[in-house]
């Protein structure tokens, strides 16, 4: 229980580009994951926060192997994570899948969604044809859907249902992890409480560990049992949910938390952030976020903040906050 | 089930529905292709003479209707052989060449299509280098060079078929491999743990199959307009066989006198080509996915 | 840009140079030029000189280098029928090439873009239909057939136009049409379906429900967006300026680089073959070079995108 299901360490993740007109490029270097750190353990969710851009799917993809280290590492119950497409790495598959943003790019058009449920027991040999179909339908039962789903084409389902097609799929294998990068953006609003409730009877049937990445707050509140929040490719602040939002300490925290719509907007005050929106290319030097940050004092420029813990079990990267 | 049958102005005709799921246009081009192909498969059975059965007191004579006889519908040749015996093996022939050549080309490409698109950095260069060189001369040209000096067997020729046209379907094989792989299904299916293998063959190649068959639908008439080309210049098919190039290549000094000896063969390449055509136009629209 | 640019030259350098050496290993793997070129019956001592004098004796690849070692200064080789230099022999055949190819080149852009765009903007009407169904029958019809057809209308028939030669201008006329039909069925073909993919477009509804006249949306938005991947086969088009011609040059006799090629491989000219090849190589090469970075030019999202 004391070892971490996941453990990430220092991932860093940059891409060299060039920049400019065809005439005068210049090199560049997008810092898409800059240094973040966590611990996930057995049964409980980490949610991933942050806008469009400052590193969550590539943090994601970096977890699962799907891309490679810039600097970093990355630990599964224990084991470094080997190389994707090697054999460890696929045997691997059966402890920690992914869940993605839009089922329908996930699902094969042309083969039946059963099938699909199916293809993962196919792809490992576990069982015969008959017990891998029987398998399959209790999944299906399992995520919500019916027996007749079995034969339908993707293209035949609602968006809700092809989700928890791609759920099935990923939980037919009993995983320990399940990286959800924004799985429910996707869907209508009246759909992504009824996956999420799945989501949740999931995590306590099967003791199931989330990495759940996706720029609503609100959702993120309700699944996680720790959140961090991302900017540029940092963390910034990290810790119990509910405190976090409730009295945010990172002036990037504060900012997302007043952007929330609430009803009656009596108490909050919006928070409107000045500046330019992040870009990875033209990370600041010093705190990431100082140029926008209402609070930055001459020191946020010069010197990076790292995670720190503050009073109440929290972290933050901020020097203004302890 | 509607009411009665007075009152279902909307309802269009069965013969209107039909049409719209058959255009006539293609269903012409279909007529013509199935034709074409019993001619090739029953070429032995068809064909009224043999194809070089000489005949020197019935030189040139003209198809019927314009002063001949049933006893050789087509007309003869400068050598009095019967213009629709050979007009029947030639097309035999010519199908055959640009079937396997195009068979060939869909292979060959597809594969190294895959093999660029999986394995990326100096593989890919290298089949983009050869994607570049095949293009960089017209083939026609290097197939002259190629035939010339090293005489005409049949398998040679039909390599050399193959050989032209495989860049198109490298490309396409190529790209959508890429895209499949960048996101969506076939990056899923590999995360799922499944081999390179299983993830191109099950899942990739049936999602791509459609596109290259209608590449398939333009390569072929290419073909066969490259080995008619080729006869024509003498260089294709040598006689004794007899292709539609090369018979429009012989007709060529009779132009004035006995036009009917390249007219036909060249009516046959042009529906041909123009069937297979419109079939792939026909058929990019119907497996076109959006319109599922 | 300068590194991109200096990779493509490479990559074309290397193109030609594997055009180049393929050509010359093909060609002489093919059996011996000299049984080729002398009659069967000559003598095995002239045989044996003529061997020597063409330096055919020496093993393959010593002829591969001492070809390539002539080549980077020029020497080519000279001709076996004829004695004189290949490259002189290739060159003079160069002008009466470019008297038809040229101008079927802008005969093809002036009938198939205009047809193709008018065909898109009248999508299904009578005119569209009609105009596909001619530029269908245009790339499918084998050039040679059509060269046939027009001189059995032209000249057989109506006696307007004289059927081969090239003695005056009206000779050239059928060699043009010709050429220029094929090429202008395909520039329509394909103006229409890259005009079709840009009207198709969000932003063209967004621009003409910006309140814009259609006649502007048209010539300012959807025109510029479709002229890019037509400049770009327009590009390939004029990299088979040289080469498009050999199979119309033979059907009229016209003397031109295609004929020349076609009679040297009839004659084992091995010289005039392998030159030939590299200048056609060395102007498509080119061509597309022309036609990368012209793209890269013209469609501002290449110019800003992260490699």
């Amino acid at each position: 229980m004391n070892e971490p299901l996941l453990q990430a360490d220092g991932l860093v993740r940059h891409y060299q580009i060039r920049r400019g007109s065809r005439l005068f490029s210049q090199a560049a270097i997008l810092r898409a994951v800059d240094g973040v750190s966590f611990a996930l353990q057995p049964g409980r969710t980490l949610g991933l926060v942050g806008e469009s851009g400052c590193g969550k799917t590539t943090t994601a993809r970096l977890v699962l192997g799907l891309l490679p280290l810039t600097a970093g590492e990355i630990r599964l119950q224990g084991e470094t994570l080997p190389q994707a497409g090697s054999a460890r790495w696929r045997d691997l598959r059966r402890v920690m899948q992914m869940v993605y943003q839009d089922p329908l790019a996930a699902l094969d058009r042309r083969i039946a969604v059963g099938r699909q449920v199916m293809e993962p027991l196919t792809i490992h040999a576990i069982g015969t044809p008959a017990e891998r179909r029987d398998k399959a339908q209790a999944i299906l039962q399992s995520v919500g859907l019916q027996g007749h789903h079995f034969d339908r084409y993707p293209h035949e389902l609602s968006g809700g249902q092809r989700q928890r097609i791609v759920l099935a799929r990923a939980l037919i294998l009993s995983p320990r992890l399940l990286v959800c990068d924004e799985p429910i953006s996707a869907l209508d609003v009246s759909i992504q409480a009824q996956v999420v409730n799945l989501l949740l009877d999931l995590q306590a049937q099967m003791g199931l560990a989330y990495l759940f990445i996706s720029h609503d707050l609100r959702m993120v509140r309700q699944v996680s049992h720790e959140v961090a929040v991302m900017y540029l490719g940092r963390i910034v602040e990290r810790g119990d949910p509910d405190r976090l939002f409730a009295a945010p300490s990172h002036p990037y925290t504060r900012a997302l938390v007043s952007a929330i719509p609430v009803a009656h907007r009596s108490a909050r005050q919006r928070l409107v952030l000045k500046g330019d929106p992040p870009n990875p290319v033209d990370v600041p030097t010093g705190c990431a976020f100082h140029e926008r940050c209402p609070i930055a004092v001459a020191r946020c420029r010069a010197e990076t903040p790292v995670l720190r813990p503050v009073a109440d079990g929290r972290h933050v990267a901020c020097h203004l906050a302890a | 089930m509607t009411a009665t049958a007075a009152s279902t102005p909307i309802q269009r005709s069965r013969g209107a529905r039909f049409f719209e799921a058959w255009p006539p246009l293609t269903l012409a081009a279909l007529a013509w292709i199935a034709l074409m192909l019993v001619v090739a498969f029953g070429a032995d059975w068809l064909a009224p003479y043999h194809f070089s059965a000489l005949d020197l007191r019935a030189r040139l004579l003209p198809p019927v209707g314009f002063g001949g006889t049933w006893r050789h519908a087509l007309g003869t040749d400068e050598l009095g052989r019967d213009v629709l015996s050979r007009l029947i093996v030639s097309i035999r022939i010519s199908l055959l060449i640009a079937f396997f050549g195009t068979l060939i080309a869909a292979t060959l490409g597809t594969a190294l299509g895959f093999a660029a698109a999986h394995f990326r950095r100096k593989v890919e260069w290298l089949i983009l280098m050869l994607i570049d060189f095949h293009a960089s001369v017209p083939f026609l040209i290097v197939a002259l060079a190629v035939l010339a000096f090293f005489g005409n067997s049949l398998v040679l020729f039909v390599c050399l078929m193959g050989l032209n046209s495989w860049e198109r379907y490298a490309r396409i094989a190529r790209g959508l491999t890429i895209a499949a792989n960048e996101q969506g299904y076939a990056s899923a299916i590999r995360q799922l743990g499944a081999s390179s293998w299983r993830v191109y063959g099950i899942h990739v190649l049936p999602n791509i199959a459609s596109t290259l068959i209608v590449s398939m639908t333009i390569t072929f008439p290419e073909t066969i307009l490259l080995e008619s080309g080729l006869s024509f210049l003498g260089l294709g098919v040598q006689p004794p066989l007899s292709s539609l190039g090369n018979m429009v290549g012989y007709g060529r000094e009779y132009l004035t006198r006995a036009s009917w000896i390249l007219l036909f063969p060249s009516a046959v390449i042009i529906l041909t080509t123009l069937s297979i055509s419109i079939i792939g136009d026909w058929l990019r629209d119907r497996l076109d996915p959006t319109l599922r | 840009m300068m590194r991109y640019l200096a990779g493509r030259l490479l990559r074309a350098l290397l193109t030609i140079f594997l055009v180049v050496t393929f050509a010359f290993f093909v060609l002489r793997l093919s059996g011996d030029p000299a049984l080729l070129i002398m009659s069967v019956d000559a003598p095995p001592e002239s045989i044996e000189a003529f061997r020597k004098s063409w330096g055919l004796d020496q093993p393959v690849w010593m002829q591969y280098l001492a070809y390539i070692g002539h080549a980077l200064t020029g020497d080519l080789g000279n001709s076996m029928r004829d004695g004189r230099p290949a490259i002189q022999l290739v060159l003079e055949r160069v002008p009466a090439t470019l008297v038809i190819t040229v101008p079927a080149f802008f005969l093809k852009i002036a009938i198939g873009v205009p047809a193709g765009i008018y065909a898109a903007l009248h999508r299904n009407s009578f005119a569209d239909r009609m105009t596909m169904l001619l530029s269908v029958a245009g790339f499918t019809m084998p050039s040679f057939v059509l060269a046939l057809l027009l001189v059995l209308v032209f000249s057989v028939q109506l006696g307007w136009l004289p059927s081969s030669g090239s003695e005056g201008m009206t000779n050239a006329i059928l060699p043009i049409v010709t050429l220029g039909a094929a090429g202008a069925a395909i520039l329509a073909r394909f103006t229409r379906s890259a005009m079709l993919e840009v009207l198709g477009q969000p932003y063209i509804r967004a621009a003409s429900a910006k309140g814009l006249s259609w006649r502007r949306v048209v010539t300012e938005h959807a025109l510029p967006n479709a002229a890019i991947p037509t400049t770009t086969i327009i590009g390939f088009m004029v990299g088979t300026l040289i080469a498009g011609a050999v199979v119309v040059e033979s059907v009229f006799a016209w003397p031109g680089i295609g004929r020349l090629l076609v009679v040297s491989v009839a004659n084992r000219d091995l010289a005039v073959v392998q030159t030939i090849l590299l200048l056609v190589a060395a102007t498509m090469v080119t061509a597309n070079i022309i036609v990368d970075f012209l793209y890269g030019w013209i469609d501002p999202r290449m110019r800003t995108a992260p490699r």
